[in-house]
């Protein structure tokens, strides 16, 4: 979960906030709530997702729930490659 | 003022965005000729017709304030463009008696790589289309209270239909490839407004305007934007009031920018505007999902959702307001 959490966490800063800002994201910190990403910023996460972990995100998945902080991004993931190993 | 927003909701109806249109219209004139004259310094004013209410209320509103000899009109349609838009926009254009030319813009967006680009990203998630398919972009996930996302829907020549969720790449592409539509008819707008020395109108409605459905530098681009603050219930009142035909009074909003039909509310809004409207003056005026669920016909669950949306819109189209950043300010130079 760590690991996950850590690549993921790498992705958003590297992505969203150039690399430049690392205090600006908390586990906890809800992307949207504080700005690191917009709708179309959720889009580009997913594609990120889908291609680095080799998930197929469902639309009734794209909700905050699963996707708004990395504490949601690491718990989703974990439910996803769980399915995927089932 | 005096009546809490608790009796504000019981009487929450399409009533409280009524407005006096005779004083409102005059109020838009008088505020035309002072920004035109005094603030922009222009001699008239460029309105490109599009054949909806917002530019009919636009050009009536600028011939009224500035009479029909300063408003020139024009008409620039596409490969995707309906022709009863088109025919619409001409029929405004005569029955307010001002000049107007048609300028085809397909060339152009033909010459600069439109079609093409959109074209192919279309190609990357539906390998199949090409010449004879239609086309369009539907919004979804937000007013359901996910995160919005957009699919593509595509139509065979044989009629078949069919959809699928773009990636973020395939999206965005599509989308920088089809606002070329609204740079290119912004660049012909100020041609004639630079060889006239004429000001450019902006004609978005208070919902687009919020909400940020315009193209920065496209069809956000303009000089006086005369109908931003009004709710489109108010424009369509205004249209009456102004005398503009029937079919331009009753048309529901469409983009006409995909080649398959499409309402504003399936591209963009998370609900037809009517209730768009009522949403985001429930919104402005502080009333709670709960006090204006009844009055749209959802449930308060769904009233915040849509509520969500309206803010998550806001904030994923600040940046297109937003002029261009300075690293320093340059004192001799006010921001307007």
């Amino acid at each position: 979960m760590d690991t996950i959490k850590t690549q993921v966490r790498k992705y958003v800063m590297d992505n969203f906030l150039m690399g430049a800002f690392p205090e600006e994201l908390r586990d906890e910190d809800s992307f949207m709530g504080r700005h690191v990403l917009d709708s179309v910023g959720v889009l580009e996460l997913i594609s990120y997702l889908e291609q680095t972990f080799g998930i197929k995100v469902e639309d009734e998945e794209m909700v905050p729930d699963n996707l708004d902080s990395l504490n949601c991004v690491a718990r989703y993931l974990q439910r996803k490659l769980a399915m995927v190993t089932a | 003022m005096g009546r809490s927003l608790d009796a504000r909701a019981v009487a929450l109806s399409a009533a409280v965005l009524d407005i006096d249109c005779a004083e409102e219209s005059a109020r838009i004139a008088r505020a035309l000729v002072e920004i035109v004259s005094r603030t922009l310094h222009r001699r008239g004013v460029v309105v490109a017709l599009s054949g909806g209410v917002d530019s009919s209320v636009c050009a009536a509103l600028a011939v009224r304030a500035l009479g029909p000899q300063r408003v020139l009109g024009l008409l620039l349609p596409e490969r995707d463009s309906s022709s009863a838009a088109s025919m619409l926009g001409r029929l405004v254009a005569e029955q307010l008696g001002i000049e107007h030319h048609v300028e085809d813009i397909g060339a152009t967006l033909e010459a600069i790589g439109c079609y093409r680009w959109r074209d192919e990203a279309i190609r990357s998630v539906f390998p199949a289309y090409g010449s004879g398919w239609l086309s369009k972009i539907v919004i979804a996930g937000g007013a359901q209270g996910g995160v919005n996302f957009f699919k593509l829907v595509v139509q065979s020549p044989s009629g078949e239909v069919l959809e699928r969720r773009m990636p973020a790449k395939e999206y965005l592409q599509i989308v920088a490839a089809t606002n070329f539509k609204q740079r290119i008819r912004k660049t012909l707008e100020y041609f004639h407004a630079d060889r006239l020395n004429y000001a450019v109108v902006g004609t978005p409605n208070r919902l687009e305007y919020d909400q940020g459905f315009f193209v920065k530098n496209g069809d956000g681009a303009a000089d006086v934007k005369p109908i931003a603050h009004l709710y489109k219930t108010q424009v369509y009142a205004l249209a009456r009031h102004l005398g503009l035909p029937r079919e331009v009074c009753c048309a529901r909003p469409t983009t006409d920018t995909y080649s398959m039909p499409q309402g504003q509310d399936e591209f963009y809004f998370a609900l037809p505007y009517e209730q768009m409207d009522l949403a985001l003056w429930a919104l402005n005026h502080g009333l709670s999902a709960a006090q204006l669920a009844p009055a749209i016909g959802v449930t308060p669950a769904q009233a915040e959702n849509v509520y969500a949306d309206i803010r998550a819109k806001r904030r994923t189209t600040a940046y297109l307001h937003r002029a261009a950043q300075l690293v320093s300010a340059v004192g001799e130079i006010s921001a307007p």
